[in-house]
């Protein structure tokens, strides 16, 4: 089975903070990390793999420092990776990033399955996984927490719903996301991470993958940020006492006076 | 301290710290309380390859050495020395196949060890026999194509979970020790069975057991080395593993350092943090001081036993001796420099105490260690004359 997965290079969320001129990401001097979700969709690539046999290619899209992330990818056991960067993809929305990254899979040879994380921890949009399936016209299920049935024509997917899970069939070739409920991610390994040391990144540019700068980047998005603001931290404290039970029904109750949830019968 | 080590060493130690940092550190406490085998963590172990360290690269290890065993053992020992213990048991019962093994049965076993697949476990003691190693009663009898094994073994690290075990047992009781021998013994081998789990003081992560032979029947092919070789097997393996419980101290004495130094930073009486008591600051100076002096005395054995050097039991036993009473010392004054609190199960320092006590006993216990010593210093010192 031929499995590539999307992993992106975001700044360590703890420390980020924004520009209020630009209403972006202020990412200088902030430590950059895979993106956490991802780390499942890899420990769902290595698992897929183990099971079905085959080789997984790692994407990424971004700067030329996100070659980073694809030698971390190969320190977890990927077989091989493919950074995709370019000025012209700078500034890019979700619609414009599963555009450049349909191209990057087309230029791949295509997949039989594509893996990612159900969302990227910066943006926190949960759009590019079902984007890229749609613009590579692949059957996508989002929101894997397992499988019951694999093999090299179709899954059977478990799909996290707010109120439990469905059971999906996926024919492949096909595109899953995951959450966390797929498998806690592996160590890397140490014939893994010797690899990394010496693996050249292969990257390819817009030129490279036939895609005029105009559909691509800044110019190829649609979004526009009109405001971006960190909400003030404040409000009111109140302290209750009394036991557990007591302070419990009270919270109750001040919530349904606030209108913040309904009140019961 | 920089220890100038390579690239390739720093890997293993980083390595290592995640895995102790991220996966052992937050269930520690539980797998203690609960006497719980680190089934996950031996896992996670195996797919970081830290089980090929030391095994040759053609049989699917990293072809490292003692060194690159030390640092992956301090590290995890810096966590917890439950789950150090039964990942360098692994390698103590990999040892004498790794020394003395014939190229057929490092195929068979070593590439399931070096991948984490199978744990090894190593069998010496019995209940009778402990620091006296040559009174071993268990004996195994050349019956055509099979050696029949009769007898037991105390206290087994591994037992029940190895899928190899490397047994010492006697083959000609004439001889005495040159009446030993060592065999590879699997877990279904008929007659070969793993009595009660021991429970246990400290290292409780770990399984401790007997191993049971009931006219156990295994293949001639399984005789490590020649009949008579057993002692020679198992010395030269405590020769190269000695380093490794050295390091164990070192870990945990570390561990237990990084607890009590930070407790005292933040702890209050009369005022100040206590750190600034000279009390508590000369109890953590001597404390730092005697780890740096194991750690360089680790690390300079076990360079010197990956020269090739021959003559290594004096120094090996030295690095197993100085860190482990080190890691005795420092664990019960972090316990005291926490008070009230370091006697509680809140905090981890108890648990560093009751494991560093073993550190003392197995692989030789310390007064063998300088009885060794001991025995080469009369040598040296004879011949100069």
């Amino acid at each position: 089975m031929k499995i590539i997965v999307c992993i992106k290079q975001v700044p360590d969320t703890a420390n980020v903070r924004l520009d209020p001129e630009t209403h972006t990401l202020k990412r200088e001097g902030v430590e950059s990390i895979v993106n956490p979700f991802d780390l499942f969709a890899l420990e769902a690539a290595l698992r897929l793999r183990e099971e079905l046999g085959g080789a997984i290619t790692a994407i990424t899209m971004g700067p030329p420092q996100a070659a980073e992330v694809i030698k971390e990818a190969i320190g977890y056991g990927v077989d091989d990776g493919l950074l995709v960067s370019d000025r012209a993809f700078a500034g890019a929305d979700t619609w414009a990033t599963t555009r450049a990254l349909a191209a990057a899979v087309e230029h791949l040879g295509g997949a039989d399955l594509i893996v990612c994380g159900k969302q990227a921890v910066d943006g926190d949009t949960a759009q590019v996984g079902p984007g890229l399936a749609q613009r590579l016209d692949l059957p996508q299920v989002a929101f894997v927490k397992g499988w019951r049935e694999i093999s090299d024509g179709h899954l059977v997917l478990e799909r996290q719903m707010d109120d439990g899970f469905d059971v999906v069939r996926l024919p492949l070739p096909g595109l899953i996301t995951v959450v966390r409920e797929v498998g806690e991610p592996r160590p890397p390994s140490l014939k893994g991470k010797m690899r990394a040391k010496k693996y050249q990144v292969p990257a390819v540019g817009a030129a490279e993958l036939g895609l005029d700068p105009a559909e691509v980047g800044l110019a190829g998005s649609h979004t526009e940020v009109v405001k971006v603001f960190a909400p003030q931290a404040g409000g009111d404290r109140l302290m209750l006492g009394g036991t557990a039970e007591e302070a419990g029904a009270r919270v109750i109750d001040l919530l349904v006076e606030a209108k913040v949830i309904a009140g019961g019968a | 301290m920089d220890y100038f080590l390579t690239e390739e060493q720093e890997m293993i130690r980083d390595l290592a710290r995640q895995i102790a940092q991220e996966r052992i550190k937050p269930i520690r406490a539980q797998l203690d309380e609960a006497e719980e085998f680190p089934h996950e963590i031996i896992k996670a172990l195996g797919q970081a390859d830290l089980f090929g360290i030391i095994i040759p690269e053609e049989y699917g290890g990293l072809g490292g050495g003692c060194l690159e065993n030390c640092l992956a053992v301090e590290e995890l020992s810096r966590a917890c020395v439950g789950c150090s213990t039964s990942y360098a048991a692994s390698f103590l019962g990999a040892y004498p196949i790794l020394l003395y093994g014939s190229k057929e049965q490092k195929e068979k076993y070593l590439p399931a060890i070096a991948s984490g697949e199978t744990l090894a476990a190593f069998a010496l003691t019995e209940s009778a026999s402990g620091s006296d190693a040559a009174s071993i009663k268990t004996e195994a009898v050349r019956q055509g194509d099979e050696y029949i094994l009769r007898g037991s073994k105390q206290w087994i690290t591994n037992g029940g979970e190895a899928g190899v075990y490397t047994v010492v047992a006697i083959t000609d009781r004439s001889k005495g020790p040159r009446g030993a021998s060592a065999f590879i013994v699997e877990p279904g081998d008929p007659g070969f069975s793993v009595g009660k789990k021991e429970s246990k003081l400290g290292i409780r992560a770990s399984a401790t057991a007997e191993l049971i032979f009931n006219d156990c029947r295994i293949p001639a092919d399984r005789l490590l080395s020649r009949e008579g070789m057993g002692f020679v097997v198992a010395m030269r393996t405590f020769d190269q593993s000695r380093p490794g419980v050295g390091a164990q101290g070192v870990g945990l004495a570390q561990g237990a350092l990084d607890e009590a130094a930070a407790f005292a930073k933040t702890r209050k009486q009369f005022g100040k943090p206590i750190i600034t008591f000279q009390a508590v600051a000369h109890m953590l100076a001597d404390m730092a001081t005697k780890i740096e002096a194991g750690r360089a005395l680790v690390y300079a054995t076990a360079r010197y036993i990956d020269s090739g050097a021959k003559d290594i039991g004096k120094v090996s036993a030295m690095s197993k001796l100085f860190p482990t009473d080190v890691a005795m010392e420092v664990t019960t004054n972090a316990v005291q420099i926490l008070g009230g609190h370091g006697y509680m199960r809140d905090y981890p320092v108890e648990k560093m105490m009751r494991d560093a006590k073993i550190l003392q006993i197995y692989e030789g216990t310390n007064q063998i260690q300088r009885n060794v010593i001991g025995q080469e210093l009369n040598k040296e010192y004879g011949r100069k004359k």
